[in-house]
């Protein structure tokens, strides 16, 4: 294979852990939501947690997604 | 691509070290030169009852002073002022790069890496001064049954040393990867033309919306994380 095609395909596969972020992100919002929607007055105190898990959620996709920039320009 | 390029504006060679006056310097210099007039500005009349910039300025203070306080607890509002200046230094940097034609410096490992490196050796260096050796308990949780603790203490170890790479990686790559699909539909608006760029130019306007928030968000996140962290070092309890 051309090198250089090898180089593409792994960048495109590296971004699969896009996926995971994505599941999990989608789960953190959903259960706030669902949480906050059964005891509304509970919610507000626990924003701050939702954002600290929505980050480090979305800090292992990113990592995925700089592997594949590292392949494509490292 | 051309917006994260660091261009060199007074090349200075000390010692065969490059210590050139990039863009990025000259960015960070806003930044450092924005925060203080603007509290200067803001504060400067001082009345009881704030008008909108003091209201912004003070909401500001309560906002990180109630963050420390939450997470770390009083004996942590001794270095609330270094928690507020990361917030503040990252927040400008970040919000600065979104105007047009402007340097976002945070788009940069680099500078993200330092910010998280200086993070992460002064809050081991607080951690060691105010527990002494006993900070390594830190690595060692409590009510683990003995067997398991050879592989407890590496993992806790390993998850220790990689916070300053996760810490900065999350900053970094969320603001390039935000200017980068800025720049990539930005791109779709130019090649489809009057006719057809409205569409990509309406979610271009949503998208910077978006990454309004994103800014702020991470500065956020990263001020956060630092109250973790500090956490770790002054209580210890939690463990």
């Amino acid at each position: 294979m051309d090198p250089q095609a090898a180089k593409f395909i792994g960048a495109g596969l590296a971004c699969f852990a896009l996926i995971g972020a994505g599941i999990g992100i989608g789960n953190i919002f959903a259960n706030y939501l669902s949480g906050a929607l059964r005891n509304p007055s509970a919610a507000p105190g626990q924003f701050t947690n939702l954002l600290i898990g929505f980050a480090l959620c979305e800090a292992t996709g990113l990592f995925g997604l700089l592997v594949a920039l590292i392949i494509l320009f490292g | 691509m051309e917006q994260f390029q660091i261009k060199r504006l007074i090349p200075i060679d000390l010692f065969g070290w490059d210590v050139s006056f990039t863009n990025a310097s000259l960015f960070m210099v806003i930044a450092m030169a924005i925060i203080p007039l603007f509290y200067l500005f803001a504060m400067n009349r001082r009345s009881l009852v704030p008008g909108r910039l003091q209201s912004t300025a003070e909401l500001s203070y309560e906002f990180i002073a109630n963050m420390v306080r939450e997470n770390v607890g009083e004996k942590g509002m001794k270095y609330f002022p270094w928690i507020f200046t990361i917030f503040m230094f990252i927040l400008v940097l970040n919000l600065l790069g979104l105007v047009p034609y402007s340097f976002t410096v945070t788009s940069h490992i680099i500078v993200t890496f330092a910010l998280a490196a200086m993070v992460w050796l002064i809050i081991t260096a607080i951690g060691f001064m105010n527990h002494g050796v006993g900070f390594l308990k830190l690595f060692v949780p409590s009510g683990v049954p003995w067997w398991l603790l050879p592989i407890i203490v590496v993992i806790e170890l390993i998850s220790y040393m990689i916070r300053p790479i996760s810490h900065s990686v999350r900053l970094f790559a969320n603001m390039m990867a935000g200017h980068a699909m800025l720049k990539v539909f930005a791109g779709f608006v130019i090649s489809l033309g009057v006719i057809g760029g409205w569409a990509p130019f309406v979610f271009l306007l949503g998208f910077t919306g978006l990454e309004l928030v994103v800014a702020i968000l991470q500065a956020f996140i990263f001020t956060v994380l630092t109250c973790i962290y500090l956490n770790d070092a002054v209580n210890m309890h939690h463990h």
